[in-house]
Formats: C-alpha cells, sequence, structure tokens
C-alpha cells in the first residue's frame, strides 16, 4: 500500500535543483513584454490618454488604450461555469477601464520590446480624467446615496445579500433571565503573497488559435473565462499550466490570461509577456474580503443559546470576481458551528473602490472563525464559564446532518481533537498558571474551533476526470485536470493510482503540465477539493484500466481474470500467492500482439455529489509585552480531522503553511488604503507586514484520523483548513494574558497600543511627562505594571 | 532590467572624486541596495551612476595608532558585525548592523551608504552618533572630518560637497574607552524590516559601577535624521544606577524626541514605544557595563 505512507514529493528533485519549469521559463526569448498603465484616481472616467510621446519612445511595439478593448464585460471568478443564467458569476469589467473603480484600475497598456523601453513608455503616458466620488468602507458603501460604482449594472452598491432564518429569533429573545451578549468583530483586508507573482505569456498559431501559458490554479476555467471576455469559441483557446509558485486562491482568478490573449493578437500573433509586479500583486489581482460582522447571542444562565444573530458586511472591492459567495460560505459556517433553535444571518457583499476581494485560502472562513470564536470567548468571559467545556457542550454535535449539503458529523471530531491539542501544548496547566498575573509581561493560552466542508458541491458541479496511458514497461502516466500548485496533490496522486492499480510509485509517473488541448477536464486547485474530488476519478479509472490488465492477464495466462491481482507491479494468482508475469512484461506482450495489439490507457470522469465535513482546533499561548504593544505566540498547535491522511509529512506541511498565513493574519498583516486618495499604501513586502520565519514558533501539528466514509481514499480537506483558527485562537490567548479582548485584526503593536490605551492598561508616555489628574490617578493605580 | 543612462566604475578614491568633478549630475552607488530601489521604481530611472564598489582600499575595519576605530566605508554590515575590532571595543555597533534588513541586504549594504543617505532610521546611524562618531569625506582638496551631528543636515541631506565621496567612519578613543552599550531595534517584524523606531545607549559608570559617569543616548525615527536627546543624558550623568535614574532618563528623553503621525505609525504610539526603550535601553547598557543597582 503507498496510500498513509511519507513518500518524497515526487517533484521534489526538480524544484531544489531548479529544473522544475514555470512560465518565465518557458516563454520564448523573443516574447514581446507588457506593462499596464494604472489610474491614479478611485473612482471617475478616463477622458483623454495621450499616447503620442509613448509611441515615440525607443523600443515601444504598440501602446492600446481602454477606448480600444472590446465592449464586452466577463466575468473573472474561478469557479466551474454553470449553465444556469441566475447562477453565472457577474460580468462587470472589461480589459482595460474607461469606468475607473479603483486606485490602480487597468486602463492601458504598453508592448515593447524590454521593460525599460515600457516604463519608459508608461510614465510618458497622460491620462485626462472625470473624478467621481468614491467610498471605501462597505458599510457606508451599502447606504442610499453611495457614489454608484457600476451603475451600468444597479443602482445600488450591493452586489448581493443573502440571509438565513431558523425558528423565530425574535419571539425567543423574549424569554425572561436571558444575558445578550453583543459584539463587532473586523477582519481586515489581507493579499496571498504567494512568491511567484502572476505571470503569463501568449502567442496566436496561424492566425487563430490563442496559447496562454500560465500561472494559474484553474487551467480549464481560465480557458472558458478568456474565450468569454473575447467573445471567441472556447476551443480557440489553449491554457498551459506549468509548475507555479503558489496562488491561495488568488490564482483562482481569471487575472491578465484575457487581456494577454487579446495583446497578441493586437501584434500579429507575436508573442506577448504579462509579468506582474509584487506592487501589482497587491493592488490588481485578488484580495482577501475584509469583513465586519456584528453578532448577538441571547444566553440563558446555564449557558446554553436561546438565540443568535449575525450580520455581516464583506467589502468587494471594484469588481465582482468571487463576489457574495465568499461571504456566504462564512455565514453557513455560523448555524451550523454551534446550532440554536432560533437563528438569524444577514450578509451583505458590497462594492467598494478598492481592490478586488477574490478567493483567498479559507474563502471567508478565517474571517466567519475569528467573528464566531472571539464572540463565543467573549461569551465565556461574560458569563464566567470555562472556554473548553462551553465548546465541547455546545458545539456541532455527533450526528448533525446538514439536509442541505447532506452532509454528516460521523464522529465526535471537535472533542477528539481538543483532547488531543490540550495535551500537546500542557493547555490546562498553562491555563491555571496564567490566571491573575500582574506586571509588563504576560502570558496567556487561547483556544478557537474551526469549521469547514470540502469541495463545493452541491453549490457547483463537482466533477473530475482522469487519464492513464500505460507503457510498455508497466508504468503509467497519471494526467488529471487537478493542479499542482505547490500543496503537493501530484505526490498524493500518484500514491492513489499505484494503490489503486497495484504499482509501485515509482511507476507512476505522474504528467504535472495542465494543457487544455490534451488535459481532460478538472476544474482545478480550490476549496481544499483536489484530494477528494481527484481520488473518486483516480479510483475509477484506476480501477477500470486494472480490469483491462486483468483481461489480458487472463489471456496471456488461462487463469480466470477473478482468480488474478496485480501487486507491486506484478501479476498474482490469489489462490496460491505465485507472481505469474510482471505487469510490464504483459503491458510490452499486447502491445506488440501481432493479432490483438492493444494501446493500454483508460479514461474517465466522476461526477462527485457529496461533500464531507473536515474540523479542527487552534490552541495558541503568546506572551504580551504591555508597555511595548508586543504579542508573541510562543506555542500554537493546530489538530485536523482530515479523514486519513495519504501522505502524512506533506499533510504536516501543509499545516505548517496554513497556520503560518493565519499568524500573519492575526498579528501583522493588512493592505491599507488612504482614506483621501484610495490608494493603497503598502503595496510591497516591506511596508506589507508578512511574517519572516524569524517571527514563527515551532508550528505543532497532530491529527484525528476518521476516515471519511464517503472518500474512496477515506480523505476530506486540509488545504484551507490550518488558516482558519490560529487568529481567534492567538486573540483569546491576549484576552487571558491582558484582559483586553481585542475585536479587530491584526493584533500588531498599533492596535496592542490602541486598545490598551483604551482599557487603561499602561501608563502612557504622555502621562509620564505630565503627571495625570486625580482623576486619572485612580484608574492608574489599578494597573500595577511599568512602576 | 534597470533603465540606467550609464555607470562609471571607479577604481580609486582619485578616480571617484575626478568623475564627480567631472558628472555632477551623477549619483553614488556603492552596494546598490538603496539606489537599484530608486531605479526600479521611475524615481531614479535613467540616471547616471559613479560606483565606488570596486575600490577595496575603502573595505574593512582597522585601530589607527591612537586608538581610532577605522571603519571603511566600503564595509559590509556583515563585515562591521564579523570585525574583531568592533566586537572587542563597540560590538553594540556590530550588532546594531546585524539587525539592518536580512542576510543578502547585510552582505551588500555598506555603512557609507547607510550613513550617506540621510534617512533617520538607519540602523548603524544612531549607534554611531551615540559614539560621536566622525565621517571622514576625501574631496579634491583632501580629507575634511564631520561629526557625524553635523554630517546630518536634514530628512535624506548630508554634508557631502560635489567634489566628496565618504571614505570612512571614525569613531575616537575617548568616545568608546570605558563605555558599554545596547541598541534596541523596535520594529513591526523580527528581521527584513525598518525600524519603527530604534535606540542606542551607551553608559560609563563609576570605578564602584554604582553610579553613571556618562550617558548617551540617539534614537532613529524620533524626529526626520537621528537624535540625541540631551535632556536624558543631562538627567543621568552622575546619577546613581537606580530605577529612578532610569525613569528619569526615560522622561527627559520624552521632553527631546519630536516623532510625527504618518500611515505608519501615530505619533503617541510612537512617544510610548521611545519612552519604553529609553528605559530598557539604558537597563541593558548598565548591566552590559556590570553597574550594580541601588
Amino acid at each position: 500500500m503507498e496510500v498513509g505512507k511519507s513518500f518524497k514529493r515526487v517533484d521534489a528533485f526538480d524544484k531544489v535543483t531548479g529544473r522544475a519549469k514555470y512560465a518565465d521559463d518557458l516563454c520564448p526569448k523573443n516574447a514581446y513584454v507588457s506593462r499596464i498603465l494604472h489610474s491614479t484616481i478611485a473612482h471617475g472616467r478616463v477622458i483623454r490618454i495621450d499616447t503620442a510621446e509613448a509611441a515615440q519612445i525607443d523600443g515601444v511595439v504598440k501602446v492600446l488604450t481602454c477606448f480600444d478593448v472590446p465592449d464586452r464585460p466577463f466575468p473573472t471568478a474561478g469557479h466551474p461555469w454553470n449553465t444556469d443564467p441566475g447562477h453565472q458569476d457577474v460580468a462587470d469589467r472589461k480589459l482595460l477601464n474607461e469606468h475607473v473603480r479603483y486606485y490602480g484600475d487597468d486602463i492601458a497598456v504598453v508592448i515593447a520590446e524590454d521593460t525599460v523601453a515600457a516604463d519608459r513608455a508608461i510614465r510618458a503616458l497622460t491620462v485626462e480624467y472625470e473624478a467621481y466620488p468614491f467610498v471605501l468602507d462597505p458599510i457606508e458603501s451599502a447606504k442610499e446615496g453611495a457614489p454608484l460604482i457600476h451603475g451600468e449594472r444597479q443602482n445600488n452598491n450591493i452586489l448581493a445579500h443573502s440571509s438565513l432564518r431558523i425558528g423565530n429569533y425574535a419571539e425567543a429573545i423574549k424569554e425572561p433571565g436571558l444575558i445578550k451578549v453583543e459584539g463587532w468583530y473586523h477582519t481586515p483586508t489581507v493579499q496571498h503573497s504567494h512568491i511567484e507573482n502572476h505571470i503569463c505569456f501568449a502567442y496566436q498559431e496561424q492566425g487563430q488559435r490563442v496559447t496562454v501559458c500560465s500561472s494559474t490554479q484553474i487551467p480549464h476555467i481560465v480557458r472558458r473565462v478568456t474565450a468569454q471576455a473575447l467573445g471567441w469559441p472556447w476551443g480557440k483557446v489553449r491554457i498551459i499550466k506549468p509548475y507555479i509558485g503558489g496562488g491561495f486562491g488568488n490564482k483562482q482568478d481569471a487575472l491578465y490570461e484575457p487581456l494577454c490573449a487579446w495583446l497578441t493578437t493586437q501584434v500579429g500573433g507575436h508573442p506577448v509577456k504579462l509579468d506582474v509586479s509584487r506592487e501589482e500583486t497587491f493592488v490588481n489581482n485578488r484580495v482577501r474580503h475584509a469583513m465586519h460582522a456584528h453578532i448577538t447571542s441571547w444566553m440563558r444562565p446555564d449557558g446554553t443559546f436561546a438565540a443568535r444573530k449575525l450580520e455581516v458586511w464583506s467589502d468587494q472591492g471594484a469588481y465582482a470576481s468571487h463576489g457574495h459567495s465568499v461571504a456566504a460560505k462564512g455565514m453557513g459556517a455560523f448555524p451550523q458551528l454551534y446550532p440554536c433553535d432560533n437563528v438569524e444571518t444577514d450578509a451583505w457583499t458590497v462594492y467598494t473602490n478598492k481592490p478586488t476581494g477574490g478567493a483567498m485560502r479559507g474563502y471567508g472562513i478565517p474571517q466567519a472563525m475569528f467573528q464566531n470564536e472571539s464572540h463565543i470567548e467573549d461569551i465565556v468571559t461574560a458569563l464566567n464559564l470555562d472556554p473548553i467545556a462551553f465548546r465541547r457542550k455546545n458545539s456541532m454535535p455527533v450526528g448533525y446532518f446538514d439536509s442541505f449539503s447532506k452532509n454528516e458529523l460521523y464522529e465526535d471530531s471537535f472533542n477528539q481533537c481538543l483532547d488531543k491539542a490540550i495535551e500537546k501544548i500542557d493547555y490546562d496547566r498553562k491555563r491555571a498558571r496564567y490566571r491573575h498575573q500582574t506586571g509588563p509581561v504576560r502570558r496567556g493560552i487561547g483556544a478557537a474551533l474551526f469549521w469547514y466542508n470540502t469541495a463545493v458541491w452541491p453549490i457547483s458541479i463537482e466533477t473530475s476526470s482522469c487519464r492513464m496511458i500505460m507503457n510498455q514497461d508497466g508504468s503509467i502516466q497519471l494526467i488529471t485536470g487537478e493542479t499542482e500548485i505547490g500543496q503537493g496533490c501530484d505526490t498524493v496522486f500518484a500514491q492513489m493510482a499505484a494503490d489503486t492499480i497495484g504499482l509501485r510509485l515509482e511507476d507512476v509517473h505522474v504528467f504535472t503540465m495542465q494543457d487544455t488541448d490534451v488535459t481532460p477536464y478538472g476544474s482545478g486547485a480550490y476549496a481544499s477539493r483536489q484530494t477528494y474530488i481527484g481520488g473518486f476519478s483516480i479510483r475509477q479509472t484506476g480501477q477500470l484500466l486494472k480490469e483491462k490488465i486483468l483481461k489480458h492477464a487472463h489471456t496471456l495466462t488461462r487463469m480466470p481474470a477473478d482468480l488474478l491481482d496485480i501487486i507491486d507491479g506484478t501479476i498474482v494468482r490469489k489462490s496460491d500467492n505465485r507472481a505469474l508475469m510482471t505487469v510490464g512484461e504483459l503491458a510490452t506482450r499486447t502491445l506488440y500482439d501481432m493479432e490483438r495489439s492493444e494501446h493500454l490507457a483508460a479514461e474517465s470522469t466522476y461526477a462527485v455529489k457529496s461533500n464531507a465535513y473536515s474540523f479542527g482546533v487552534t490552541i495558541a499561548e503568546v506572551e504580551v509585552d504591555i508597555p511595548l504593544c508586543q504579542a508573541k505566540v510562543l506555542n500554537m498547535v493546530n489538530v485536523h480531522d482530515c479523514g486519513t491522511l495519504i501522505n502524512p509529512q506533506l499533510a504536516e506541511a501543509q499545516v505548517h503553511g496554513g497556520m503560518s498565513m493565519a499568524l500573519g493574519f492575526g498579528l501583522y498583516e493588512e493592505l491599507l488604503a488612504d482614506p483621501k486618495t484610495g490608494r493603497i499604501l503598502n503595496d510591497n513586502l516591506l511596508d506589507y507586514k508578512l511574517p519572516t520565519t524569524m517571527d514563527h514558533p515551532d508550528l505543532l501539528v497532530d491529527f484525528v484520523e476518521n476516515a471519511e466514509p464517503t472518500s474512496p481514499f477515506g480523505t476530506k480537506a486540509l488545504g484551507e483548513p490550518p488558516t482558519c483558527s490560529p487568529a481567534p485562537a492567538i486573540r483569546n490567548a491576549i484576552l487571558q494574558a491582558t484582559g483586553v479582548a481585542i475585536n479587530t485584526l491584526p493584533l500588531n503593536p498599533h492596535r496592542l497600543f490602541e486598545e490598551f490605551t483604551k482599557a487603561g492598561i499602561f501608563r502612557t508616555e504622555q502621562e509620564v511627562i505630565s503627571p495625570p489628574s486625580p482623576g486619572r490617578s485612580a484608574e492608574i493605580s489599578r494597573v500595577t505594571i511599568n512602576a | 532590467m534597470y533603465d540606467i543612462n550609464h555607470i562609471y566604475e571607479a577604481n580609486s578614491v582619485e578616480e571617484a572624486i575626478q568623475r564627480r568633478i567631472e558628472q555632477p549630475q551623477a549619483l553614488i552607488i556603492s552596494g546598490g541596495s538603496d539606489i537599484l530601489i530608486g531605479i526600479r521604481a521611475g524615481k531614479l530611472a535613467g540616471c547616471d551612476l559613479i560606483s565606488l564598489y570596486m575600490i577595496d582600499e575603502l573595505r574593512g575595519v582597522s585601530l589607527d595608532e591612537d586608538g581610532t576605530i577605522r571603519i571603511g566605508s566600503l564595509t559590509s554590515f556583515a563585515s562591521v558585525t564579523k570585525s574583531p575590532v568592533i566586537q572587542k571595543y563597540v560590538n553594540v555597533l556590530g550588532e546594531a548592523a546585524d539587525k539592518v534588513g536580512g542576510p543578502q541586504i547585510r552582505n551588500i549594504g555598506t555603512i557609507g551608504g547607510n550613513t550617506c543617505n540621510g534617512v533617520t532610521s538607519a540602523d548603524t546611524a544612531s549607534t554611531l552618533m551615540a559614539y560621536d562618531a566622525i565621517i571622514e569625506l576625501t574631496g579634491a582638496e583632501g580629507k575634511r572630518l564631520v561629526p557625524i551631528e553635523k554630517f546630518y543636515l536634514g530628512a535624506k541631506k548630508t554634508d557631502i560637497r560635489a567634489d566628496e565621496i565618504q571614505t570612512a567612519v571614525l569613531i575616537r578613543p575617548e568616545s568608546y574607552r570605558g563605555y558599554h552599550g545596547y541598541y534596541y531595534k523596535y520594529a513591526m517584524r523580527s528581521a527584513m524590516d525598518i525600524a519603527t523606531s530604534g535606540c542606542s545607549v551607551n553608559v560609563r559608570l563609576s570605578e564602584d559601577k554604582k553610579r553613571i559617569e556618562d550617558a548617551r543616548i540617539c534614537y532613529g525615527v524620533a524626529g526626520p535624521i537621528p537624535l540625541r536627546t540631551r535632556s536624558a543624558e543631562q538627567a543621568a550623568y552622575g546619577q546613581p544606577v537606580s530605577r529612578d535614574t532610569v525613569e528619569a532618563f526615560a522622561a527627559g528623553a520624552l521632553k527631546d524626541v519630536n516623532p510625527r503621525t504618518s500611515w505608519r505609525a501615530t505619533k503617541e504610539f510612537r512617544i510610548q514605544i521611545q519612552g519604553e526603550l529609553a528605559r530598557r535601553c539604558l537597563t541593558e547598557a548598565i548591566n552590559r557595563a556590570g553597574g550594580i543597582w541601588a
């Protein structure tokens, strides 16, 4: 059995030796380069772009503006296509936009022989705008009278609103003796910050078909979007996806592939490269939706819920992209994580004049878990309850069934994960020790659960295809539409294929590149779906191939097929375990058989109609230096029930990566917009404070392996879940350490200074200079630090 | 690709000075960790450059006969940190240089560049100023020595004349003998960052280690240029090694700092941090000097 073992990644050697090919490695050396001109106003209309000077610059091939592009709005979200027009993504942007909707909108392109010429031309362009009022806050933007961002399509800025009603909230809150706990919870705009910026190049052959090689997570979807954006038949576009340097959801969108495909057609099909800078990655790709949530819980004194209400505003930014799906997913977790008989939820996704919100690892759940798990901590603090006991008692119980997704909680995942996490980080002893601290440097420990599910059925189609081609030596090429984006799926797919057929791992050659001309359809890397969904089609296709092999084995060995099996690449007679021939011998004899020559191959599609919960917990231990306003994570553990581990070491690495991103979300990262102009202030890795390795504690990881009954390999989501619960766990640990409940991320020194000042837990230096007034000194005297 | 109009590679100090005179429009580049960023951003696109990179005589740390520490302007941060002379006499400067960026930047960036670009956040600048370092400039007329406090004229403005290059940073024996120091870089993360505020303190204690004979403190990012806070120093002269002295020192520092609010940090936040840094740096400098607390 190859599943369950920690094999080295199948791409490990190529990646560490630098031989793995990425988009830029494949770009023809004679390709033109292109640079995009971005708007310097947040909202308005381009009246005129003067291109005369730019066009004269040596090395400039062509200058194209928003007045040249096809008048054809298109959707960009990396969702599978839906044949029902009511469920299709919103088409609200053009290749270049005359109506600019955020500071940095794409308004013109220079194609040149090199980047120096292109940059000089960009600087030589002059733009005349008609400026409109702009709005940066989604709650303001949702109000009547806010500047209309997509007036062409709608007469307000609310992209979508959805709600959910269970029981009768209004009646339930009348129950006598209830305690109301409410709070606002804010999560910031953050960016994926993958290592390889988005890059693509395109060329046109025979004046007809256009090939785009792109750093994308979703080649088949990008083909469809590119064709739609240009009004072409879908088969005219070919997308090639080589190795990519991370995506985390940003590349689960058609970013610049449609524009690049159009550019090559404007220069006679010559290859054109579009290599996005880090600054553009921050501003002109996608970001995580900032969310502002208000939660009210009506509690009985015994610590049970009477009624709960959630209202959330999600900051969409300028264009729809993944739109309301993100807020809707986050909202969906609310009634499930802590079931209650009376629930009201409402979510609004609202356009603002800011960078566009798209998919990002966790897809609304990191925001939702910060809201939910911070609020739960506020409840237990207000009611003086034990935070772990409360979660054990009130979180989703075993046997819970969701009638929409048909998901069922088969095992007691939350309690099992809590048990392991508590033991691993020595929670009970530390929690007790950190009670009643004084002094400037204090420690705390806190927990948070997370809710997640796997893949997107039944909201969208879930389908995956696989092709296996056998070589004469009995090895196979494994081809799927599911993409390796660094997470290791090529390796786990190889393990699955080997086990299904009866081969050794080294007999499986994964064809890592997706080329929409030859790769069967798969939706791609998102929704933590590929191991679960890909597993179905790999199992089915492997069984088809195995059947064929055994049919030939019957012919060649004269034994009945049902007495035969394939073990480690050998045809074995099960009745006496005798090795009859190798699969290699069989494949050679079958292909070169003068009478019945057959090329052994199999291909199939599996449409998956199930989904699976994937739950877990984080416990974080922090040290807070109050006078220096610094919170440092000393220890952090994530425990996941993601089913059977296909490759334990890869699974652990996946969790490390997710926890690291969450550390950034919790303590460091926030994309800041200048309130006066809408310009993004920190569009670079110096000012955007992605944590470094020096800022990480050892990340502890453990698993509860309850095999998922719906999956042929017992697996379920792990890609996104690790990033969902660390931020609230850190927040809750800071609450224990300092007594200050902070409801706005990130918990960086600026925020801690603000909140500690409000809470009065330190003397501010201003007060050191001018002695505090008697009225305030009484307050200050309660604090024992900083003496 | 970088948009550079012309680069003049100087192989000696004399050649560099000659180029300065011939090409007054050209910028000086040594490690390039600031200049190349400006070119990439378009601000310096199309510029002319005079490169000092090949002038090996400007590299290295040595001790002059009179005990003056001489740091060649092209000495990289990493070389400053690893220098036995620095480690023996002004270890805190090596520690400050080791806080710059990450390993790659510390291998390419130079102490000359760090001081000549005239920014308040430069990690070595506050320590150099706290040690009363002297900047050696060489021009057509010969060498000129400028105390570092006078070398900084304003934000991104330093006292380098049109025919000069900076050739060394000097620290006199009377500035470092008997002193022990501590530098705290306060930033939003532990590496790859620019200081929100930095603070460098050094002290000389009495023989019985119970009294502060001299104390110097310099901040980065407490004003447009690195800032000595004399009120703090005055509050410490001759005072006993005690918590009260530390408090008086911090209060003195806050009289002199003048941070501003920007989107990177508010004035109030910087003041909170700067007061605390004065306390911690003085305390640690005293401990390193073997101070005995009252």
